[in-house]
């Protein structure tokens, strides 16, 4: 049971790998980079002043 | 729900940019906390026990929780100030400036990636031991470990905390039922404290035996400070991170306590110093089968959940390096469907598993151990300065610590301790180390700031500091 359960985390990991890689391109060949690092530490803090809970 | 709904909608997409999703609240920062830490109850802690004797390991058990006490104190102050990914590299960046804020996001990434190797190799292990089998080794179990959290963090923060939420929570509950099954307020039924610490035995190295147990007696408590890496992406910064962070404190407390008094009650000193797995072995002392089986899960439990956060808080220190261009740009991506730090989880994710599978459990530990007392010792000078540039009044904070400056004299004088304590037991590794963030921190000053957009990376609106 217990190498049967090793073979699993191995098809798992790769599986998962395989899907990760595969996003990550459909991603960066879908969006623009300047889009994909737009992110901004001051213009986050800022819209977060302005959330409604 | 729906106030989370509406929450990251207007913290998502605005226009064409993209940010992280300000959607977790008090309970996600105390999973991610408590999960990273509650591993080192399970293993690590009771090598203090191999320095110093048992009671060597609950004075440092004290001591050490009075330097978290004090760690908890200064972040939750200046992270409700400063609320951003990377968490004390964001403070160091505003505080005392780029350099000091580039060494403290590598000892970030280091003490977390570290970390998260340790968690896969015990893991790995643990399940190992309890098969028996001859032939079968760690390394699936390791590869599993780290691909299948990284993902979990590629899809999103939301459900990776949730996930760290429930597996800590029966982690923590199984050290309360250990506790409560071998009648603690009975002495001699299932527990002998008073046979198996005696005056003869309880400090066999003498007080320098109890300097010694610090390396290891931080790992009661290694990792609290992690909260803070969550700071962009909680939905009350000024409320939810010093709420979760000294909520997390109190639990550890206990936890710790509750842990040394049952496993110093069950087992020798010389052999408590040196099994892998000491609450493990103290549900199989208790001869019920049920508690073995419930503290080998909960021993698998904690180190996914340490490994889960620690994932997490790399990924967000690398990602703010890059955002602030003192790493390439190309790091600060966000991926526009699930809000994380996509490319940041990737590239660590392969880098952990390269130190997973050629680094031993000492060496992991040593390299986390290393990188977090250098934070503290950080943590302790940043909170002098802040005061100092900032006094109370001056901007508003979501948190003030009581009693300063003591907290900061505390923590500084403890990771000092603690650093002779290291460089008793790991004299090599500590040098090493500090060659290393020198040799970086050249390569940075003189090559890579010349790439740093210099007036971006300082964002938050505050007033001038007093003195400039």
């Amino acid at each position: 049971m217990w190498m049967g359960l090793s073979y699993v985390c191995w098809g798992i990991s790769v599986v998962l790998a395989l899907w990760m890689l595969y996003d990550w391109f459909k991603v960066d060949t879908t969006y623009s980079e300047d889009v994909l690092t737009s992110s901004r530490e001051g213009e986050l803090e800022a819209v977060s002043e302005k959330h409604r809970i | 729900m729906t106030a989370a709904v509406e929450t990251a909608q207007t913290t998502t997409i605005d226009g064409d940019r993209v940010s992280l999703l300000r959607v977790l609240g008090p309970a996600h920062v105390w999973a991610l906390g408590v999960g990273i830490v509650l591993v080192g109850e399970f293993t690590g802690w009771n090598f203090s026990a191999d320095k110093g004797g048992a009671l060597a390991a609950l004075i440092v058990c004290w001591i050490v929780g009075l330097l978290y006490t004090s760690v908890a104190m200064i972040d939750s102050e200046v992270t409700s100030t400063v609320a951003a990914a990377g968490g004390q590299y964001a403070q160091a960046k505003h505080i005392v400036g780029p350099l000091m804020a580039f060494n403290v996001a590598l000892f970030l990434v280091f003490a977390y990636t570290m970390l998260e190797v340790s968690d896969a190799i015990l893991l790995g292990d643990t399940i190992v031991a309890k098969a028996g089998v001859e032939g079968l080794t760690h390394n699936s179990f390791i590869a599993a470990t780290i691909v299948v959290l990284a993902w979990l963090n590629y899809r999103g923060v939301l459900m990776t905390l949730n996930v760290n939420f429930v597996i800590t929570a029966i982690a923590y509950v199984s050290i309360v039922i250990l506790f409560f099954s071998v009648s603690p307020w009975t002495q001699g039924a299932v527990l002998k404290l008073n046979e198996l610490v005696t005056p003869g035995n309880a400090l066999p190295y003498g007080w320098i035996g109890v300097i010694a147990a610090f390396q290891f007696g931080i790992w009661y408590y290694l990792g609290i400070e992690g909260t803070t890496q969550a700071a962009e992406e909680v939905r009350s910064p000024a409320r939810s991170l010093p709420y979760g962070t000294m909520a997390g404190m109190i639990t550890l407390l206990i936890a710790a306590a509750m842990t040394w008094y049952v496993c110093a009650s069950l087992m020798p000193w010389e052999y408590l110093g040196i099994t892998y797995y000491p609450l493990w072995d103290a549900g199989k002392l208790t001869g019920s089968p049920l508690l073995e089986n419930l503290l080998f899960i909960a021993t698998l439990l904690a180190a996914l959940a340490s490994a889960n956060g620690c994932i997490n808080d790399a990924a967000r220190a690398w990602f703010s390096l890059g955002r602030d261009r003192y790493l390439p740009s190309w790091f600060s991506a966000v991926h526009p469907k699930y809000r994380t730090p996509y490319r940041s989880i990737l590239f660590l994710l392969p880098i952990a598993l390269a130190f997973a599978f050629i680094a031993d459990l000492n060496q992991a530990i040593t390299f986390s151990i290393l990188s977090g007392v250098l934070q503290y010792t950080f943590m302790s000078i940043n909170i002098m300065m802040f005061r100092k540039k900032w006094p109370l009044g001056t901007i508003r904070r979501g948190y003030t610590h009581p009693f300063h400056p003591l907290p900061a004299i505390v923590l500084f004088c403890l990771c000092m301790v603690t650093f002779f304590a290291i460089f008793l037991g790991f004299g090599s590794q500590l040098i090493a180390m500090t060659v290393f963030y020198f040799l970086i921190s050249l390569w940075f000053h003189f090559y890579r700031y010349k790439f740093v957009r210099r007036g971006d990376q300082f964002s938050m609106p505050w007033p001038k500091p007093q003195g400039y």
